[in-house]
């Protein structure tokens, strides 16, 4: 063995590559950590490794053509994405959207920001370590699944809404499917309180480690369940309501600790509260058209600079579109959650021992593939 | 009975033959209790219940190609997997499966167990070492610290035991059980040592500390995937991997006897002697036992999340160590009064 290979920094300390393929980036993120032992020294984090030029494909396709990218950018709530390109879209080209087409969005939206906080739930307790709640996890997102299958024809990368409205209505089977849904996911949000929440060793784990505070949160740009662990009540739904939410009765669940616990709990109580809007809209839902009656041919927005912003189930996915009244956008910024919610992770971690930074990690909810555009 | 040549290499081959067989039964009761827990039918292509499962198993690790990174210290790579293997498979020479079954009855049993138990880790030390990789010397240097740390409150206990049984033989121990389920040294009833309270908590001492030596989890540490990748074995392939693993299950099955043998009362019918022979005492209750404790095994690792080496750490030194040594002190004193 040649000593030569050996690289030690003068200060002994030891680069650790945690990634670009590690069980617990959940994909291709490369964290370059300089440890001093099991502590966290430095925590770079190396982007790139699956840019796919999604903002620059915008100003080389038209509007339409543009679709299928959003559901791309985060395949765990591909729904949010869509909706906020309709959004910054129709405010564009003022598109009126019927009021059916709007509850079926927000049934939509909320079941696929459910199976985006299970499949967290689920992969996060295996990066502690658990594997069991995983399966469960998936069983009940599968239920979301085939919902959603029904009504869009794909199982994760929707492409579902369209300019003033949607691709197609949903049937009673959809109806009477989600209400079972609803049902069944309360019944498994109670063994999840059982099995995960209530563990002492997740308990220990996770209590007062990873700790992110407002000001932190507030200096990079933090949104979504990480902001609202840490006490900032801020949720695009409630503080600038988008679509229809302002209609329905939730509550935005807000935890003052900042510790990966406090986190945590935020995305199970949003689960219950995504569960109250679906049933919320399931009653309302109005009779009528889910497109508008004339459907406009071409999109050409008139030029300008135009944006709008959603709740995704990571938090405020902003899209901003600047038109020059051509049938392709002159220019499509996306503002995507886990991209601001990772840049804290540096600062936060060091001195950390690596299996609570990796326990914080998790804590973040990381879909790589919309960090790196 | 003269240790002919003949019985030796006979012991050998029904040793091996039950180590191996026991490995690969125990990873396809592994998975199927991992899928019971996790709603799922798992393994069920091979044969009936899919119970051929193993054979395709064994024969996909060993067809492997066996890789050896460059810049391994390769001597130590290759030996260390047969370390992690060889003294899982002496231990088993000392263990009895009721009074007639046991391949050659040592006088210090309890001591030889734990002499190459400590053999066990030293091979996790040197497969992390060799590897050459930052992920498994990370792991191997856990290895040692939970080792150290985990061996300590299971000696003790195990010392506690053999006061009250004043032996070091693992089948005068057992015997000492022999009356029936309340004759265990589980229960804190016997007058003869003075109602010792603490059984029961000696008792779940020695079983955590059996899971955390077989590095299972919640206290898989060594080879934490969330953080280490696979830890100390991840740069092997093939039956390098395979010889972990067989070593780690036949450690288990070494855990469940102790435990077995140390408080439940090895080979003995709960009922007492019943008088009809084949019914009572013999090696099925062993077995029965054996495999109720392992199936806790499985239980435990699919429901509990893993904890941290330091939290690992902390239970040892702060807990289970002085929890032992004061019921170390307590027995003694009250073998002394009555």
């Amino acid at each position: 063995m040649s000593e030569q290979l050996i690289e030690l920094q003068p200060d002994e300390t030891f680069v650790l590559n945690v990634g670009p393929q590690h069980p617990a980036t959940h994909g291709v993120l490369r964290v370059k950590m300089t440890m001093d032992g099991e502590y966290i020294y430095r925590a770079e984090t190396v982007l790139g490794y699956i840019h796919r030029m999604h903002e620059k494909m915008a100003e080389n396709r038209t509007y339409a053509q543009y679709w299928p990218n959003l559901s791309r950018l985060d395949y765990l709530s591909a729904m949010a994405f869509n909706h906020g390109y309709a959004l910054v879209v129709e405010r564009a080209c003022a598109i009126e959207v019927p009021e059916r087409a709007e509850y079926i969005r927000v049934i939509t939206v909320e079941l696929n920001r459910i199976s985006s906080h299970l499949v967290w739930l689920g992969a996060y307790v295996l990066d502690l370590g658990g594997f069991t709640p995983l399966m469960y996890c998936f069983d009940d997102r599968e239920q979301i699944l085939d919902l959603l299958e029904s009504v869009t024809g794909s199982r994760l990368t929707y492409c579902y809404f369209r300019f003033g409205g949607l691709y197609n209505d949903i049937d009673d089977a959809f109806i009477v499917g989600t209400r079972a849904f609803i049902k069944r996911m309360r019944r498994e949000l109670k063994m999840y309180k059982k099995l995960v929440t209530d563990n002492i060793i997740l308990m220990k784990r996770l209590k007062g480690h990873g700790l992110v505070d407002q000001d932190m949160c507030q200096r990079y740009g933090a949104t979504g369940p990480v902001a609202r662990g840490s006490g900032i009540n801020y949720d695009v739904r409630r503080n600038e309501p988008y679509s229809i939410y302002d209609r329905f009765d939730f509550e935005v669940p807000v935890f003052t600790e900042g510790d990966s616990y406090a986190r945590y709990l935020v995305r199970m109580e949003e689960i219950e509260q995504s569960l109250r809007i679906i049933e919320q809209a399931l009653d309302r839902l109005p009779d009528g058209p889910v497109n508008p009656e004339k459907k406009p041919k071409t999109i050409k927005p008139p030029p300008g600079d135009y944006y709008a912003a959603v709740e995704t189930a990571r938090g405020n996915f902003g899209i901003r579109l600047v038109s020059d009244g051509g049938k392709n956008a002159y220019r499509l910024k996306l503002r995507s959650p886990t991209y601001s919610n990772m840049h804290l992770f540096d600062e936060a971690c060091r001195g950390m021992l690596i299996a609570d930074a990796l326990a914080f990690m998790g804590s973040l909810d990381l879909v790589i593939p919309e960090m790196d555009r | 009975m003269s240790l002919t040549l003949f019985n030796v290499i006979l012991a050998v081959f029904v040793v091996i033959c039950f180590v191996a067989l026991n490995a690969a039964y125990l990873v396809y009761a592994e998975r199927k209790g991992a899928a019971f827990f996790q709603r799922r039918p798992g393994p069920m292509e091979n044969g009936p219940w899919g119970l051929l499962q193993p054979i395709p198993d064994g024969i996909k690790l060993m067809t492997k190609q066996l890789l050896v990174p460059g810049g391994v210290d390769k001597a130590v790579f290759i030996t260390a997997p047969v370390l992690a293997m060889f003294p899982a498979l002496v231990s088993f020479v000392t263990i009895p499966f009721s009074s007639s079954i046991v391949a050659h009855p040592i006088e210090v049993g309890v001591l030889l167990i734990f002499a190459f138990a400590a053999l066990g880790s030293m091979s996790l030390l040197v497969a992390g070492w060799s590897s050459r990789n930052k992920y498994s010397m990370i792991s191997s240097v856990r290895a040692v610290s939970q080792a150290v740390a985990y061996e300590i409150p299971l000696m003790i206990t195990t010392i506690t035991v053999v006061m009250i049984s004043g032996s070091l033989n693992l089948t005068d121990i057992a015997t000492r059980q022999l009356d029936g389920i309340w004759a265990w040294h589980i229960w804190p009833l016997q007058a003869d040592v003075g109602f010792n309270l603490l059984m029961p908590v000696s008792f779940l001492i020695l079983f955590v500390c059996s899971v955390a030596e077989t590095n299972r989890a919640p206290f898989d540490l060594g080879e934490a995937e969330s953080e280490l990748v696979a830890g100390f074995h991840t740069e092997y392939s093939s039956m390098g991997f395979g010889l972990f693993f067989m070593g780690e299950y036949a450690n288990i099955v070494i855990g469940a006897c102790l435990t077995t043998i140390l408080f439940l009362g090895g080979w003995s019918c709960p009922f007492g002697d019943l008088g009809f022979f084949p019914l009572t005492h013999n090696v099925g209750w062993f077995l029965l036992k054996i495999y109720l404790i392992i199936f806790v095994f499985i239980w435990i690792r699919w429901t509990f999340p893993r904890t941290t080496i330091y939290g690992l750490l902390n239970l040892s030194w702060k807990y289970l160590i002085p929890i032992s040594l004061f019921n170390l002190l307590l027995t003694a004193a009250l073998l002394k009064v009555f």
